[in-house]
């Protein structure tokens, strides 16, 4: 019988039935389940990696080594093991490498939408986009062939609708192989200018070869219907136009680089109109273009978000009007204001404590990517800068860099526990090589949370949930040379705010780390908390909280005791005792 | 694409619409149809507005719902039904758990909550269904299931076999919560009452 399968879980078992020995990851949204799933089958090693770039050259090893490697990251992960790519384009693999890498189309959990087809490209890689879990599965498997078939690691690339999707999926066994014999050869694996000089000619021989596959392999297929309209499209953008345009005749390419350029020209041929219809960037489109076929893709359908199906067929009827194949609705606009509902930190959540402090104490906040980047939301209010994994350290030693120590007194960086090993590490090496005095907090609740809860260097407990040596933040700051580092609770407030003050005042580097759970991962469920109406002044300081729980009713406030987690910050924060934990009732 | 049943279910992110997806799409996968689901994962799931899709038929291609395609919407709060609303047919129907969770604008005072989502919505569409889902979760031993309680409205809405239902819970919820989850559906199942 088939199953029911998220694209992520899907690739998990093309991996698994494709014989992998060795799956690596850093958690990244849409990506992260492929790897936990990874970590299910007992036949396959799998780990989270401390970040992208590890992940990648723990895969290569294991290529090089005999064995075939999955190797899985979001899209922005890409760029962080970008260099190992780059460079393993030109060694080659010896068992299969297949590179993840899940991008975002309307980022619906990223800083960016980057098109990593475009990497496929920058590393001359082939890059398969599969439609559906079924494909999710089979590409995967496909993808290991073709790694070992023309020597190359090779990029599956997924976007949010695909990898968390489920459809269904036939399964099969997995093909158990002996991993491949380890050679000694370093003209192909010793990157040495004399050495990489001749690796070059290889890959440029390599993609000559892709190209011919391309015309060849049923990734790439026409399905014939009317001839008047012919679409060109990849990825679950195949499944919108087969909805949204039933009639029209359609390329779909499962191998988006390198394109079949034969195949694409003499389809372009029978048809009267050619449309590319691809999310995010004129990959394709350029490419065709350049080739001098007139083609529709960019100049009707948007380049920024995610692509609708009811935008297919909206913007075919907008630009041409008798678009006789559309399916389209009539727009069902509401005439009502409805308030938006940004994200929240969670009833409970130890970032709340941190970032009321910061926001009362004014200070200029580096942030960085986690959970906590929700922070920037009112009424906290506290960040001013998010970019990248990492990021929040380099950039508070940059603006003490630019405008003096004075200014790195009323500045701080936070980076949540995960993303400290991820990449904060080098950063605060920086701040202490270069005599910075960034005081830099590290927001530990023991867990990477934004992503779903996965284990990391600091937790004690690999991706398969065997317990490890923990990393230890404290000796690691004092180790690179941080002095001053304090550990503290962040609902301890007043410590808390203490020790904020010092570690600003202090003229040298500083650590401070806030330990305390998730309060998605604390078991220890308190009763609900509730506010006394007669002892309520309307203060309304408990509203600065920005916690969910919490609404504001008439001149008063309530608690929403069906989410209320019972953490007491309120209590802490309210100047007139009327948040009590007794009564569990609001009165 | 008419032979195609269009569900949309709509909630705050932590309110537990990924596990009813996934039962719904897992009873309809018994029937021997076709079935796509989509969710979101990550950011949104912190307390944001959440939408999960579930789609099925003799063969379904897109996993996403268009706008105006949906048959039916399950919101797990008032102000996501009025928010996905347009996502509705005309004709389609809205099964909406009475329930009300300011979202953080509202609290902070830069918005205001409507204070007649019901009726408004009431005024969009024919078909209307309210239910104090919070209410009849408790009541079931567990407020954390009312995402169990609204699953099992829909279920009696789309008359899919109640055992396929009991199985897909059994198979998809944990041992230990699996009897007061049983019990929210059963309440949501006896609420049905057209």
């Amino acid at each position: 019988m088939k199953k029911l399968l998220t694209g992520n879980e899907a690739i998990a078992r093309g991996a698994w039935e494709a014989g992998v020995v060795v799956c690596t990851a850093y958690p990244g949204t849409p990506s992260t389940e492929i790897t936990e799933n990874a970590a299910k089958y007992d036949e396959m090693y799998a780990e989270w990696s401390p970040n992208e770039k590890v992940a990648l050259e723990v895969g290569l090893g294991a290529s090089i080594a005999g064995g075939r490697a999955l190797v899985s990251m979001k899209h922005v992960g890409v760029n962080v093991a970008a260099d190992p790519l780059f460079t393993l384009s030109y060694t080659g693999v010896n068992g299969g490498l297949v590179l993840v890498s899940a991008d975002d189309p309307g980022m619906h959990s990223s800083q960016n939408e980057q098109d990593n087809r475009h990497f496929g490209r920058a590393a001359k890689i082939p890059v398969l986009e599969p439609a559906d879990s079924q494909e999710a599965k089979d590409f995967t498997k496909l993808a290991f062939d073709i790694s070992e078939m023309f020597d190359t690691p090779v990029m599956l690339r997924t976007t949010t609708r695909v990898a968390h999707s489920q459809s269904l999926v036939e399964l099969a066994d997995r093909e158990e192989k002996e991993t491949k014999e380890y050679q000694k050869n370093p003209f192909k694996y010793v990157m040495i200018p004399a050495n990489a000089r001749h690796r070059h000619v290889v890959v440029e021989d390599r993609l000559i070869k892709l190209k011919d596959y391309a015309e060849s392999t049923d990734l790439n297929r026409v399905e014939w219907n009317d001839t008047k309209m012919g679409v060109i499209t990849s990825g679950v953008t195949y499944q919108y136009v087969k909805e949204a345009l039933p009639e029209v005749s359609i390329l779909k390419l499962g191998m988006t680089f390198p394109l079949p350029r034969k195949m694409i020209i003499d389809f372009a041929d029978k048809v009267d109109q050619l449309y590319i219809v691809e999310e995010l960037e004129p990959f394709i489109e350029e490419y065709v273009t350049s080739w001098g076929l007139d083609v529709h893709g960019k100049d009707t359908f948007p380049l920024i978000g995610e692509l609708l199906p009811e935008t297919i067929a909206s913007k075919m009827v907008q630009t041409f009007g008798d678009c006789s194949p559309c399916e389209t609705t009539e727009p069902n606009q509401l005439q009502y204001e409805v308030p938006p509902r940004p994200p929240v930190l969670c009833p409970g959540c130890p970032h709340r404590g941190l970032f009321y402090v910061l926001n009362k104490l004014k200070v200029t906040v580096a942030g960085d990517i986690g959970c906590y980047t929700l922070g920037c939301l009112a009424p906290l209010k506290a960040i001013d800068t998010t970019i990248c994994m990492g990021a929040s350290i380099g950039t508070a030693i940059g603006m003490e860099k630019a405008k003096g120590k004075d200014f790195a007194r009323n500045l701080v960086a936070v980076i949540g526990d995960s993303t400290f090993i991820h990449s904060g590490i080098t950063a605060l090496v920086d701040v202490v090589y270069n005599k910075a005095t960034t005081t830099t907090i590290i927001l530990d609740n023991r867990i990477t949370a934004m992503t779903g809860h996965q284990h990391n260097p600091t937790t004690g407990f690999t991706v398969k949930g065997e317990p490890t040596k923990e990393i230890d933040l404290i000796l690691l700051a004092k180790a690179v040379g941080v002095e001053r580092v304090q550990v503290v609770d962040p609902f301890e407030l007043d410590e808390l705010e203490k020790i904020v003050r010092e570690e600003l005042a202090a003229e040298e580097p500083s650590v401070i780390i806030t330990q305390r759970n998730c309060a998605l991962i604390d078991k220890s469920r308190n009763s609900p908390y509730s506010v006394s109406a007669a002892a309520c002044t309307g203060c309304l300081r408990c509203l600065k909280l920005g916690c969910p729980c919490i609404a504001k009713e008439g001149k008063k406030v309530r608690i929403n005791l069906a989410q209320c987690v019972g953490c007491g910050l309120c209590a802490t924060v309210c100047p007139s005792e009327a948040i009590r934990k007794e009564g569990g009732a609001n009165d | 694409m008419t032979d195609i049943t269009n569900i949309l279910i709509v909630g705050v992110g932590g309110q537990g619409t990924i596990l009813a997806s996934r039962v719904l799409a897992g009873a309809v996968q018994m029937t021997g149809q076709d079935v796509k689901v989509s969710e979101i994962h990550g950011m949104a799931q912190r307390g944001g507005s959440v939408v999960t899709q579930v789609r099925y038929g003799k063969e379904v291609a897109s996993p996403i719902i268009p706008e105006g395609e949906a048959d039916i919407i399950l919101a797990f709060e008032k102000l996501e039904a009025l928010r996905w609303l347009p996502y509705l047919k005309k004709d389609g129907s809205i099964l909406i758990n009475d329930q009300r969770i300011d979202p953080m604008p509202v609290v902070v005072g830069t918005a205001q909550y409507p204070s007649d989502v019901l009726d408004i919505i009431k005024k969009e569409r024919k078909e209307v269904f309210i239910i104090n889902g919070l209410g009849k979760a408790v009541e079931a031993g567990n407020g954390k299931a009312v995402n169990v309680v609204l699953l099992g409205l829909l279920a009696r809405y789309l008359k899919i076999d109640k055992q396929t239902w009991l199985d897909v819970i059994r198979e998809t919820v944990p041992s230990k919560l699996l009897e007061v989850n049983l019990k929210a559906f059963e309440a949501g199942w006896n609420s049905f009452d057209r």
